[in-house]
C-alpha cells in the first residue's frame, strides 16, 4: 500500500446558523472535500422514501424468520424452570424416541448451575416446530433447588441467597468524585449550604427490549468446490461480523467458511450483538443433524433470556445556590441479573459542581442485562432531569432558565428555543397543579422538559464499501453490515449517490452479507457516522475510477470531467455532457468496481457530542391516576441529515420506546417462585396507537465536521429525555412528583394521596 | 399445544355431545382456547368448532333483543339498534381488547373465557384454581388482582360483556345433552371461588348457549346507561376496573337503577346498596358520589391493588352521571 500524503489542506464551514465557525482539516491527495455547510446537495436532506419500504410494506423482505429450506428442522431450546440451582440428571431419550426428532443436543452437563428461570440447558430439533416443541417438553431435567432471590431487595439484604458465585450478590462499589480533589466533607458542607435542597429516592424498573422479531437464526451447511464444509447462516442481527465471529470461533472454522446474511432484521435495540445461543443452537444441530435447521425464539423466551435494561434505585442529594448546581451526590444501585452490571448515567449534561456517584450491582437470579439504547441513560435522565426541575421550583426558577443557567452546550440553547415555541412554553403552570393549563377540572395538563446528548460516534474501523458501475447504468454499493431498521441501507444509498453524482434512482445497496466488506456492528449509534462517511468516500472514489475508465474513450482528460446530477459532464464547459446512460455504455464489456475504506474522523470538528430537548405535554386524570401523553416536541441535531424521513423515523421511535418506558414497561417477576408473570406482550405492556401523543419531530441542521460526511449517530439520544420531560410534565400538571418507573395510575393516585388527596 | 383431532359439527347439541362426551374442547371465535392450548392449561383430545352450526351469529333486536352466541363482539360493539337500545353493551364490546381480537372474539367466548391472572395462566405454576394449596397472587403480585370476593382466589372476572349484560338483566338460554333447554340469568351464571374454586360458570359439561337475551322489560321506558373502563394502556389492555350503569329516570329523578362492576371480583359484581341510594334520589355529583363510594364499601384490597377503590369510586361516579346524562 502506498503511503498517503495528507499535505491537502480544506477549511470547512461547521456549525448552524447563527454559530457558524471555520475549521481547517487535512486530507488525502484523493479524498473529496468533506461535506459541510457550503456544500450543494442534491439528494441529501431532502425527504427520500426508504429504499426497501416498498419491499417491507409488501412482505418481500425476507428476515431470518422468514428464510425455509427443503427439509429444514426446528429447533426448541429446553429451559430451566426454577430460577437458582444444579442440575442432577438430564435425559433426553424421551425426546430422541419421537419420531421426527433429529437431533438433540446438551446446553449444560451435570452439576452445572442454573441461574435464572428460563436459562438454556439443552435443544432438540425435529421436523416441524411442533414435533419440536413435543421433544422439548419430554426431556427431563432433574435439580437440586437452591433458594433464589429475584428482587434486588432480596438479593442484597444479609443471608441472601446466592445467585451465582462467591459469597454476595453485590459488586464492589465504584466512588466517582468530580472534580477528584473535591473530600466528601466538601460535599456534605456544599449540600448544607445550599439554597435550594432535594433529597429524595428515585427507581427504575427493568425493562425488556421486547423487539418484534426475536433472536435467532438459521443454520446451513453445504460444501465447497473442494468438498470442505461451509455454514450459512441468516441471523436476526445488529451485528453481522461479530456472529461471524462467533460461529468461527464456537465451531472451529476458518472466516472463509462461513458466510453471515441479514439483509433485514426486526429490531436489536441493543441485545442483538454476536452469535447468539439460538444461533449457535442452529448451527450446531444443522450440523449434527444433516439439515438446514431453523431456530428463533418465541416470545416468552425473549423476554426471559433475550437480555433486558437494568432497573436502578437512585438516592440522591442535590443542591443549587443563586441559579448553579453545586453538588449532585447519588448512590445508585440496580440488577442486570445473574450477569450484574446495573450502571446508570445521569451526570453528562450539566455543571453539576461537586458531584459523587457511588454505584454497584446486585446479582439476581433473572435473565442477563444486555446492552439496550444509550444503557445506563434514561434510567439515570429520568432521575436527573427531575432533580433539575425540583431545584429549579424551590429557586423559583423557570426549568429551562434554571438549565441554561448549567448547560454550556450551545446547541441545546437553540434546541430549547425551537422546542419552546413549538410546544408554546408560555402555557406552562407557573406552579404545579396550578394554572391555566392544569384547569380546573379533574383532567389536569402540565408541560415538562428533558434534555439529551450523546456522543459523535461513529470511526474508521476497517469499514469498506464496495460500489460496482454496470455498462447498463446501474449502481450497487455492498457492506457487510446490516440495516437494523434505522434506513441504514437508504443513507448509504444517499451518501454513495450524492458522491458520486448518478441518479439516484439507478442506484441499489446490498447489505448484510459478510463476504462484502467490513461494516460496523450497531451499537453507539455508530452505523450512521461510520457508513455515511464509508459511502461518500467510496463513491467519490467509484467516480474518479469511472471518469478515469470513460474519459478514455471520451479522449477527454478525465481530470477536466466531473458528474453531477446524472450527467457526466466537461468542468470547464459544462455544456458539453453525457447523459448518465450514455456515459455507462461506454464501459462496454467492462464494469467499474472499486472498494474503498472510510477516511479517519476529523479531530477539528465543531462539536464532540450531540444535542437534544424533548419536551412533554401530558394530561392526567387525577380521579383515575391515568397519565395521557399529549404531545412530546423533540428537537435533535445529528449532524448532516442525510434523509429527513429515517431521520424523523429515529425520533420517532425514539420518543415512542421512551414513553412506553415512561408509563408502560415493567418486567415483573414473583419473588416466590422466581418466575417472570407477565412474560408475552399482553401483561408486558407496550404502547399501541390509542396511546400515541402527537410527536412534533425537528431535525435541527449542524453540519459537524466530525467525519467526511458530517453525520451523527441518532438512535440513543432520542429515547434518553422522554421519561424525564414526562415525569416533569405530571408535575407540572399536579403539583406532585412520581419518583418511580413505569408511571402507573396506582403511583399517581398515591402521589396524589399522600399530597392530600386528589383534587 | 397438544395433539388433538379437529372436528367441525353443524349443530350445538353434536358439538355439546362431543364436549361431555370425549371432553372436546369447544371453539366458538378460539381466542381463548388457542391460549389454552398454547399454555397447556387445556390438553383436550379433540378440539370442536361450531363455526358451520348456522343461525349463531345474528343479533335480533325488536322490543328485546336477541344475541347469537357467535356474534362477534365487533359486530355487537357496531351494531345500531343495540347502541341505541342498550348503549352500555354495545360500548362494553368495543372496549374490549384490539380489533383484532374483537372481529374474532365471540360474545358467547367473552361470557366463558377463563381468567386471565398470570398466576393461574402459567403451567409452570400451580394456584389453588387448577387445585394447588394456595392463591399465588395472596402473597404475589396482586396489582391487577380482585378486591372483593378475594379470600380463597382473586381473579377478577376478565368480561367486559357480563356487567353490562347484568344490568339489563339479560338472560343466556342453552341446551344440554340429550336437548333440554333451560335459561339462566347472567347474574346467576358465574360461580364464585367459595361455591367451586374450579369453575367460573355453572353451565354442565356439554351444555351450549343458544343465545344471550336481553328482555323488552329493561329495555323499556328509555332506560339510559353507560359503560365505564379504566386502563393503564388504551390500546389493548385488559380494564383495571370496569362499570356498567342503568338508570330508568323520570326527569331528573332516577326511578330504577343497576350498577354492576367488573375487573374487580372472581364474579361481575352487582352493587344493590348502591342502586338503593340512587333510586328515588334526584341525579347529581353529590349523589353520585354517594353511590359510587357506597358501591366500594366492603372491599378488600390486597398488598398492591388498593388504588382501584378511589379509582372505581370516580370511574363509577363518572359512569352514574354519563348514564344520567349529567356529563
Amino acid at each position: 500500500m502506498t503511503k498517503k500524503n495528507y499535505d491537502r489542506e480544506e477549511t470547512l464551514k461547521l456549525g448552524f446558523a447563527g454559530n457558524v465557525v471555520e475549521k481547517k482539516v487535512k486530507l488525502a491527495d484523493d479524498q473529496a472535500k468533506p461535506w459541510d455547510l457550503d456544500t450543494k446537495f442534491q439528494y441529501a436532506g431532502k425527504h427520500i422514501p426508504r429504499f426497501d419500504g416498498l419491499a417491507k410494506a409488501s412482505g418481500r423482505a425476507k428476515y431470518s424468520y422468514d428464510m425455509n429450506f427443503p427439509g429444514m428442522l426446528h429447533a426448541r431450546i429446553v429451559r430451566a424452570n426454577i430460577p437458582n440451582g444444579k442440575i442432577t440428571d438430564i435425559d433426553v431419550s424421551g425426546a430422541e424416541a419421537i419420531p421426527g426428532v433429529k437431533a438433540t443436543m446438551l446446553l449444560k452437563k451435570v452439576g452445572d448451575r442454573v441461574r435464572f428461570d428460563g436459562e438454556g440447558v439443552a435443544a432438540v430439533c425435529a421436523t416441524n416446530l411442533e414435533i419440536a416443541e413435543d421433544a422439548m417438553r419430554a426431556v427431563v431435567v432433574t435439580y437440586e433447588k437452591m433458594a433464589h432471590a429475584v428482587i434486588v431487595d432480596d438479593a442484597s439484604k444479609d443471608g441472601a441467597p446466592i445467585v451465582d458465585k462467591g459469597d454476595t450478590n453485590k459488586s464492589p462499589e465504584s466512588v466517582n468524585i468530580n472534580p477528584r480533589e473535591v473530600s466528601e466533607d466538601e460535599i456534605n458542607k456544599r449540600f448544607a449550604a445550599a439554597d435550594a435542597k432535594v433529597e429524595a429516592t428515585y427507581r427504575t424498573q427493568v425493562q425488556t427490549h421486547s423487539a418484534l422479531e426475536t433472536h435467532g437464526g438459521v443454520a446451513k451447511w453445504d460444501k465447497d468446490s473442494s468438498g470442505n464444509p461451509t455454514l450459512t447462516v441468516w441471523a436476526s442481527t445488529q451485528g453481522s461480523f461479530s456472529v461471524l465471529d462467533g460461529l468461527c470461533g464456537n465451531l472451529k472454522l476458518d472466516r472463509s467458511q462461513v458466510e453471515v446474511i441479514c439483509e433485514y432484521m426486526g429490531g436489536g435495540f441493543g441485545a442483538k450483538f454476536g452469535a447468539d445461543q439460538p444461533t449457535l443452537v442452529a448451527a450446531n444441530l444443522a450440523k449434527k443433524a444433516g439439515a438446514p435447521v431453523k431456530c428463533m425464539l418465541n416470545r416468552k423466551e425473549e423476554h426471559l433470556a433475550g437480555g433486558n435494561r437494568p432497573d436502578s434505585i437512585h438516592h440522591v442529594r442535590a443542591g443549587a445556590t443563586d441559579g448553579k448546581i453545586v453538588v449532585f451526590d447519588v448512590t445508585n444501585y440496580g440488577t442486570g441479573g445473574y450477569t450484574g452490571g446495573a450502571g446508570a448515567r445521569n451526570i453528562m449534561i450539566y455543571d453539576m459542581g461537586a458531584s459523587r456517584k457511588v454505584e454497584y450491582a446486585v446479582k439476581t437470579n433473572c435473565g442477563p442485562a444486555t446492552a439496550m439504547r444509550a444503557p445506563g441513560h434514561p434510567q439515570g435522565s429520568f432521575v436527573l432531569e427531575q432533580v433539575v426541575d425540583e431545584l429549579a421550583e424551590k429557586l423559583n426558577m423557570d426549568p429551562i432558565e434554571f438549565r441554561l443557567k448549567n448547560d454550556r452546550y450551545p446547541m441545546r440553547k437553540a434546541q430549547y428555543e425551537k422546542a419552546m415555541e413549538l410546544i408554546d412554553w408560555s402555557r406552562r403552570n407557573k406552579k404545579g397543579g396550578e394554572g391555566a393549563l392544569a384547569g380546573t377540572g379533574p383532567k389536569k395538563r402540565g408541560l415538562g422538559v428533558g434534555a439529551s446528548t450523546w456522543g459523535q460516534n461513529g470511526n474508521r474501523d476497517g469499514t469498506a464499501m464496495a460500489v460496482i458501475i454496470n455498462a447498463d447504468g446501474g449502481v450497487e454499493v455492498r457492506n457487510g453490515c446490516q440495516d437494523i431498521g434505522t434506513g441504514t441501507r437508504t443513507i448509504i444509498g444517499i451518501c454513495a449517490a450524492e458522491a458520486l453524482g448518478c441518479p439516484l434512482e439507478n442506484m441499489k445497496v446490498r447489505l448484510g452479507h459478510t463476504r462484502d466488506p467490513y461494516g460496523p456492528a450497531s451499537g453507539g449509534s455508530v452505523t450512521a457516522p461510520t457508513v455515511t462517511a464509508a459511502a461518500k468516500d467510496a463513491g467519490h472514489a467509484a467516480k474518479l475510477a469511472f471518469l478515469d475508465k470513460i474519459s478514455k474513450k471520451l479522449s477527454v482528460d478525465a481530470a477536466k470531467l466531473d458528474i453531477s446530477l446524472g450527467k457526466v459532464f466537461v468542468k470547464d464547459d459544462p455544456a458539453k455532457s453525457w447523459n448518465w446512460h450514455d456515459a455507462c455504455k461506454l464501459l462496454g464489456v467492462e464494469t467499474v468496481e472499486v472498494t474503498k475504506e472510510r477516511s479517519d474522523n476529523f479531530r477539528a470538528n465543531f462539536s464532540g457530542q450531540v444535542g437534544g430537548v424533548q419536551i412533554a405535554e401530558v394530561e392526567v386524570d387525577t380521579e383515575t391516576g391515568v397519565v395521557r401523553v399529549i404531545k412530546v416536541v423533540a428537537v435533535h441535531d445529528a449532524g448532516l441529515v442525510i434523509d429527513r424521513l429515517t431521520f424523523e423515523s429515529q425520533i420517532l421511535g425514539g420518543v415512542i420506546q421512551g414513553m412506553s418506558f415512561a408509563l408502560f414497561e415493567n418486567r415483573v417477576m414473583d419473588r416466590k417462585s422466581g418466575k417472570m408473570l407477565n412474560n408475552n406482550l399482553e401483561s408486558y405492556k407496550i404502547p399501541g396507537s390509542l396511546d400515541m401523543p402527537e410527536i412534533v419531530t425537528v431535525a435541527f441542521d449542524i453540519s459537524n465536521g466530525h467525519n467526511s460526511a458530517g453525520v451523527a449517530g441518532l438512535g440513543e439520544p432520542t429515547v434518553i429525555p422522554t421519561a424525564g420531560a414526562i415525569a416533569n410534565a405530571i408535575a407540572n400538571a399536579t403539583g406532585v412528583r412520581v419518583r418511580s418507573l413505569p408511571m402507573t395510575p396506582d403511583k399517581v393516585l398515591a402521589a396524589l394521596a399522600a399530597k392530600g388527596g386528589s383534587r | 399445544m397438544n395433539r388433538f383431532e379437529y372436528l367441525e359439527v353443524t349443530t350445538l347439541e353434536m358439538a355439546g355431545k362431543l364436549a361431555a362426551e370425549k371432553g372436546a374442547a369447544v371453539r366458538a371465535g378460539g381466542v381463548d382456547v388457542q391460549d389454552l392450548l398454547k399454555e397447556h392449561l387445556i390438553e383436550p383430545a379433540s378440539v370442536v368448532s361450531i363455526r358451520n352450526v348456522p343461525n349463531l351469529q345474528e343479533i335480533k333486536a325488536g322490543e328485546n333483543i336477541s344475541i347469537g352466541p357467535r356474534v362477534t363482539l365487533a359486530q355487537l360493539a357496531a351494531d345500531r339498534a343495540v347502541a341505541s337500545k342498550a348503549r352500555a353493551i354495545a360500548i362494553s364490546a368495543g372496549e374490549a381488547a384490539s380489533p383484532q381480537i374483537r372481529n374474532q372474539a365471540t360474545c358467547a367466548g367473552n361470557l366463558l373465557q377463563r381468567p386471565r391472572c398470570w398466576y393461574f395462566r402459567n403451567e409452570e405454576l400451580l394456584c389453588a384454581r387448577k387445585g394447588g394449596p394456595e392463591c399465588l397472587a395472596h402473597d404475589g403480585e396482586n396489582q391487577y388482582h380482585a378486591i372483593f370476593g378475594n379470600k380463597n382466589c382473586a381473579i377478577v372476572h376478565p368480561s367486559n360483556l357480563a356487567p353490562a349484560l347484568i344490568a339489563f338483566d339479560a338472560t343466556v338460554k342453552t341446551v344440554k345433552v340429550g336437548g333440554a333447554r333451560r335459561e339462566i340469568s347472567v347474574a346467576a351464571l358465574f360461580v364464585t371461588p367459595e361455591t367451586d374454586i374450579h369453575k367460573e360458570h355453572v353451565l354442565e359439561p356439554g351444555e351450549m348457549m343458544e343465545s344471550i337475551e336481553v328482555p323488552a322489560a329493561a329495555l323499556a321506558g328509555g332506560a339510559k346507561s353507560a359503560f365505564a373502563v379504566v386502563r393503564e394502556k388504551q390500546t389493548y389492555d385488559w380494564p383495571l376496573l370496569c362499570a356498567a350503569v342503568k338508570l330508568t329516570m323520570d326527569g331528573k329523578n332516577i326511578k330504577d337503577a343497576r350498577i354492576v362492576l367488573g375487573a374487580v371480583c372472581p364474579v361481575p359484581l352487582r352493587r344493590e346498596n348502591a342502586e338503593k341510594l340512587l333510586i328515588g334520589k334526584s341525579l347529581d355529583e353529590s349523589a353520585a358520589r354517594v353511590a359510587a363510594t357506597a358501591a366500594f364499601d366492603g372491599a378488600t384490597p390486597l398488598a398492591q391493588n388498593g388504588y382501584k377503590v378511589p379509582m372505581g369510586i370516580a370511574m363509577l361516579m363518572r359512569a352514574i352521571l354519563e348514564a344520567g346524562g349529567l356529563s
